[in-house]
């Protein structure tokens, strides 16, 4: 029987995905190589230089991925709740174990070779919470439910984020978002993720921007008015009576245009005026709410309350509570600063970098921004500028398109799963390779803020591929086994 | 499968993804389709253009002999991110035998970002330059032990012979203005200042090379971009073959030494310069390389002004040389016959005295012969006078002015506008407008301008001029410019005179007579069958200037001369030994009168004059 099974894993294994994980690897590599490329090199194997280190990662994860294959998929049940407090210990420890490296407390030294635990915390915590909710009593019914996978998403996210100092490498807990929406968690919440970005941003860029009329600032203005319109979608989506809703907009509508037509006279704060119309909506709900037990109205309520707090909050937490060179880093990003020799370096270059490569690219190994080294972390963090600069507009677009296959084959995998657990694993490594993917390339392309998380297999470095290794491999062997979980 | 309330939402995530991926494709074909600014970005952040200089064409005389060529000169350079804490400055200082001093100066130079706006510790940065084989020669044989060093080649100009600078001209770098006006030029490159380097730079220069290396980001050289498919090679300049005859040409200032003046020889029939040489002179080597700037202001300060073509620039009025072109306008205009006799009382005559004896009254030829002043004022006089004054003066004004157009006829008072040689001055033949100024349109006479008919008083002309008048005579009435450029593209600027063939014999005859019985008679070679004519020409400022001009042999002539010795005294006894010694020259092909050659050549009659 045992015999049998372990001879089933290779016929049951998913190999289109090891396929497009290969081919994404040695792509990578090759990438590597040209990105580190001099004139004295040698070979791309010369264990003295990135894409021979890099080569030996690849062996390395190639054993790894065989070895997680063939344990006994129950085996990572039951290990997981030991493994997630192991973890805990680890990340705890590291930051007095780990050297600083560039600020960052996250690596530990051994011998040669540098780890980096916070990569393979990522696969830990996904399968405590796929173990957690893949429970058979497990429901999301109300936001109570959520409070424990929040939590063991929550502390490692905090321990690397505050004790290690790697920002980049706890935001990808974020991905788990996701997962919790696949199993039932108010798409609300992700709304409410868009709309704060998106204040933060108007605030942010354009709180200090005042009205050409009027007086007031553009942002603020906008985040009110923003408000006033989601308030009033929610109103006329909860009244059966369209009249009232009529009613509502039409005296928003005239509100507005009286204060236009008394700005040609007087002028007009704007902002405070939409202030007032929020209020006055907020209002409302409370009172409906209430009078009609409504709560759902009295939530909105209390979000955009919160929301008007935190448009005016914005501002205290861009100065006070980012660190210096982040806030920095938002600035380039939103164009409020032009940087070009400091912050904004790194993404100026990988703009001229990619923009230089055009529709074919440049050819491999031909990229002068990547060889020469104008790129700072080109092998790192930067690797798609090298596809971009010697790939072109072709390289670059079939890399993206890869790897979009690549996630849609994992949600394609974590459908297919009759156990639960195994669905949650599976939309865990979906969303976080998702997210990488996203931070990073953004980054690079400049339309997100820098962010230093590796690109997933073309990054260099042994922690971050030996990390996407095990994430991959696990989830690989889970669905290999999912004929047999439900004899 | 588990089909749970949420099964749909799998279309979501997997729309996020989708959308994701959508929009960085459309960051992408922004970034790599239409934002065009980032080539030409990424090209100045990691190209590097080197120029390569061409060689500079080199210049041959008529008979191909290599007048200019080019020298190697050496440039030590230093990278000093490359010069390590072992590196021995000492050693150094001693190869390069500079003190530690001078050395430490040096370097502090280098790294003045003021003084060297260029300067980075990765780059080669020029530490000393300009420098001669032998200065390098032993720093070549350790360079090893100084890492960073680096010796590179460059050329510069150099001569066979020291001769012909003026004509030659030099090389120097460019100034703003020429950058302005050329934008081949860049700061540091090198261009023809003066003279033949001038004239032909297009010529000479080539065309500059474009080598791409790429460089990383701390400006270090990685080597060739795309294994040089952009670069550009540079293309030699194309050799030039010159006129002169180098031989004619030391002789002509081998004679000059000592004296101020100059000696220019034409091939009349194609108007080829022979030899143009003006003295003070310098050897060409001296205004190269890194001497240039200090020994050419110590030229621009010499007082005899050696910087000045003499031969080109210098005007002077041309004395009696100017009687044979007088004669044939006079003839021409039909003022005289050759046969018309004009009475002289030799001292005694007046308005003009001669300044001879011999027989009166003459004819036209022995009046040439003797040089025979009261002749051709008379002449001129009765040119002038052929209509009558008229009234207002007008018609003794027009005979001045058809008179005037036959002078400048022989290229008289005027530059060669389509010569090749740039620095001429134009001289002049005083126009009608210049002495109505002076003396009103009608307080003028021909008795007002009577020094005129002897080549004095106003008029001014350069001995190129001269010595193209005297190859219009041995022509019998054509010229061509003279010019330097030994193609035939000069052939076709023929300039026909108005001067009826015949009338030229007598003239000839004349000034063949000059070098049998006349002035010129003892300097002539027999054999050669030479014409001339001697001037002498009166100077405010001190002893008179010498002037001849002659031609050789009279029934074919080969070659026409003109020199000017300045206060040098008798045209006959300074001038015409040197024109005629040149004309041995060139149509035998050495001097056999080697005791008037030393004679000549080592008298000094300036002291001040010196060769640099």
């Amino acid at each position: 029987m045992r015999a049998s099974r372990s001879g089933n894993i290779w016929k049951n294994v998913d190999w289109i995905t090891i396929g497009v994980f290969a081919a994404l690897a040695i792509f990578g590599w090759l990438n590597i190589y040209g990105a580190s490329y001099t004139f004295d090199q040698t070979s791309i194997f010369d264990f003295s230089n990135r894409a021979g280190k890099q080569f030996t990662w690849m062996m390395g994860s190639l054993i790894l991925g065989f070895v997680l294959l063939m344990i006994d998929y129950k085996t990572y049940d039951t290990l997981t709740y030991i493994a997630y407090g192991g973890m805990l210990m680890l990340l705890l420890a590291t930051p007095f174990l780990a050297r600083d490296i560039k600020g960052s407390m996250s690596w530990i030294s051994l011998g040669p070779v540098s780890l980096q635990p916070a990569e393979f915390a990522k696969c830990i915590v996904a399968l405590a919470v796929a173990k957690y909710m893949g429970r058979y009593d497990y429901k999301i019914r109300s936001w109570r439910d959520l409070i424990v996978p929040f939590a063991l998403i929550g502390v490692p996210a905090l321990i690397i984020m505050i004790l290690q100092k790697e920002t980049g490498s706890a935001l990808v807990f974020a991905a788990f978002l996701l997962v919790f929406y696949r199993q039932g968690m108010s798409g609300y919440v992700l709304w409410m993720g868009v709309a704060a970005v998106a204040l933060f941003i108007l605030s942010i860029r354009f709180g200090s921007v005042p009205l050409p009329w009027g007086t007031g600032s553009v942002g603020i203005l906008s985040c009110m008015l923003l408000l006033t319109l989601v308030e009033i979608y929610f109103i006329c989506k909860e009244h059966r009576v369209r009249w009232q809703a009529l009613i509502m907009v039409g005296s928003v509508v005239l509100i507005y245009g009286l204060s236009l037509i008394v700005n040609i006279w007087v002028s007009v704060p704007f902002d405070w005026i939409s202030m007032g119309v929020v209020c006055a909506l907020v209002l409302y709900n409370i009172f409906v709410s209430l009078y009609w037990r409504k709560y759902i109205l009295l939530v909105l309520a209390v979000f955009t309350i919160f929301c008007v707090g935190y448009t005016h909050a914005c501002d205290f937490v861009f100065t006070h509570v980012l660190q210096p060179h982040q806030r920095i880093r938002i600035e380039v990003l939103l164009g409020m600063k032009e940087d070009p020799a400091g912050a904004g370096y790194n993404v100026n270059q990988a703009r001229i970098a990619i923009g230089s490569g055009r529709f074919l690219g440049k050819g491999y190994l031909n990229g002068t921004q990547t060889k020469l080294q104008f790129v700072p972390e080109q092998d790192t963090d930067f690797i798609f500028c090298t596809v971009g600069e010697e790939w072109g507009f072709v390289g670059s677009v079939a890399v993206l398109l890869l790897y979009l296959y690549f996630i849609l084959r994992l949600i394609f995998i974590a459908e297919r799963q009759r156990n639960i657990t195994t669905r949650i694993y599976a939309y865990s490594v979906a969303s976080i390779f998702l997210f990488h993917l996203m931070i990073n390339v953004g980054m690079v392309l400049g339309v997100l803020p820098v962010i230093g998380i590796p690109l997933p297999f073309f990054s260099y470095g042994g922690s971050s591929l030996w990390g996407f290794t095990m994430l991959l491999f696990i989830l690989l062997r889970l669905d290999a086994a999912r004929m047999e979980q439900l004899n | 499968m588990i089909n749970d309330k949420y099964y749909r939402r799998r279309y979501v995530i997997s729309g996020i993804a989708i959308a994701v991926v959508l929009v960085y494709i459309i960051r992408l074909f922004y970034l790599q389709i239409i934002d065009q600014s980032t080539r030409d970005q990424a090209d100045n952040n990691a190209l590097v253009k080197q120029t390569i200089y061409p060689s500079r064409g080199l210049i041959y005389d008529r008979n191909g002999e290599l007048l200019v060529f080019n020298q190697p000169i050496y440039e030590v350079t230093l990278t000093m991110r490359d010069m390590g804490k072992e590196w021995d400055t000492l050693a150094f200082c001693q190869c390069m035998q500079i003190s530690r001093e001078e050395f430490d100066a040096r370097i502090e130079d280098i790294k003045d970002r003021k003084k060297n706006r260029g300067y980075s510790r990765w780059t080669p940065q020029v530490f000393m330059s300009q420098l001669k084989k032998e200065d390098v020669a032993t720093l070549q044989e350790s360079i090893f032990l100084f890492p960073g060093v680096q010796i590179q080649k460059r050329t510069l100009r150099d001569y066979t012979y020291n001769a012909a600078a003026h004509v030659l001209g030099s090389v120097g770098e460019v100034s703003q203005n020429d950058i302005d006006r050329d934008d081949y030029y860049t700061r540091g490159d090198y261009s023809g200042r003066d003279g033949l380097e001038r004239t032909y730079e297009k010529q000479l220069r080539g065309e500059k090379g474009m080598k791409v290396l790429m460089r990383d980001v701390r400006g270090r050289i990685q080597g060739s971009y795309q294994d040089g498919a952009r670069d550009v090679t540079a293309k030699a300049g194309t050799d030039l073959y010159i006129t002169l005859d180098i031989q004619l040409q030391l002789l002509a200032e081998e004679l000059l030494a000592g004296k101020i003046g100059s000696a220019v020889a034409i091939e009349p029939k194609t108007g080829e310069i022979l030899a143009l040489a003006s003295n003070p002179s310098w050897n060409p080597k001296v205004l190269v390389g890194k001497e240039r700037s200090k020994n050419y202001n110590l030229l621009l300060k010499d007082p005899t002004k050696p910087l000045m073509n003499r031969a080109t620039q210098a005007t002077y009025p041309p004395g009696s040389t100017f009687k044979t072109v007088q004669s044939l306008v006079c003839l021409e205009q039909g003022a005289i016959t050759p046969n018309t006799l004009y009475p002289c009382s030799g001292p005694g005559s007046t308005p003009i005295k001669c300044t001879h004896h011999h027989g009166s009254p003459v004819a036209l030829d022995r009046a040439i012969e003797q040089s025979c002043n009261p002749y051709f004022w008379c002449a001129f006089r009765d040119l002038l006078q052929k209509d009558g004054y008229g009234k207002n003066n007008e018609d003794f004004r027009h005979r001045y002015e058809l008179w005037r157009d036959a002078v400048m006829s022989f290229g008289l008072g005027q530059r060669f506008a389509d010569s090749d040689i740039s620095e001429q001055s134009s001289g002049s033949i005083p126009s009608t407008k210049l002495f109505d100024k002076f003396y009103g349109k009608t307080g003028w006479k021909a008795i007002t301008i009577r020094s005129l008919s002897i080549g004095q008083g106003e008029i001014l002309v350069t001995p190129m001029q001269l010595a193209n008048q005297a190859a219009t005579i041995a022509n019998e009435g054509y010229y061509i410019s003279p010019h330097l450029n030994k193609n035939d593209s000069m052939l076709t600027h023929r300039h026909e005179l108005a001067i009826e063939k015949k009338h030229f014999e007598v003239v000839k005859e004349g000034m063949r007579r000059v070098m049998i019985y006349g002035t010129g008679r003892h300097f002539a070679v027999d054999s050669l069958h030479m014409a001339g004519k001697t001037g002498t020409v009166q100077n405010p400022h001190g002893r008179d200037h010498a002037i001849f001009i002659g031609f050789a042999p009279v029934e074919d002539p080969q070659i026409a001369v003109a020199v000017v010795v300045e206060n040098a005294g008798f045209g006959a006894t300074w001038a015409c030994p040197i024109a005629s010694m040149m004309m041995e020259q060139y149509l035998t092909g050495e001097v056999k009168r080697t005791d008037l050659r030393k004679r000549i050549g080592s008298t000094v009659l300036n002291e001040s004059v010196k060769k640099w």
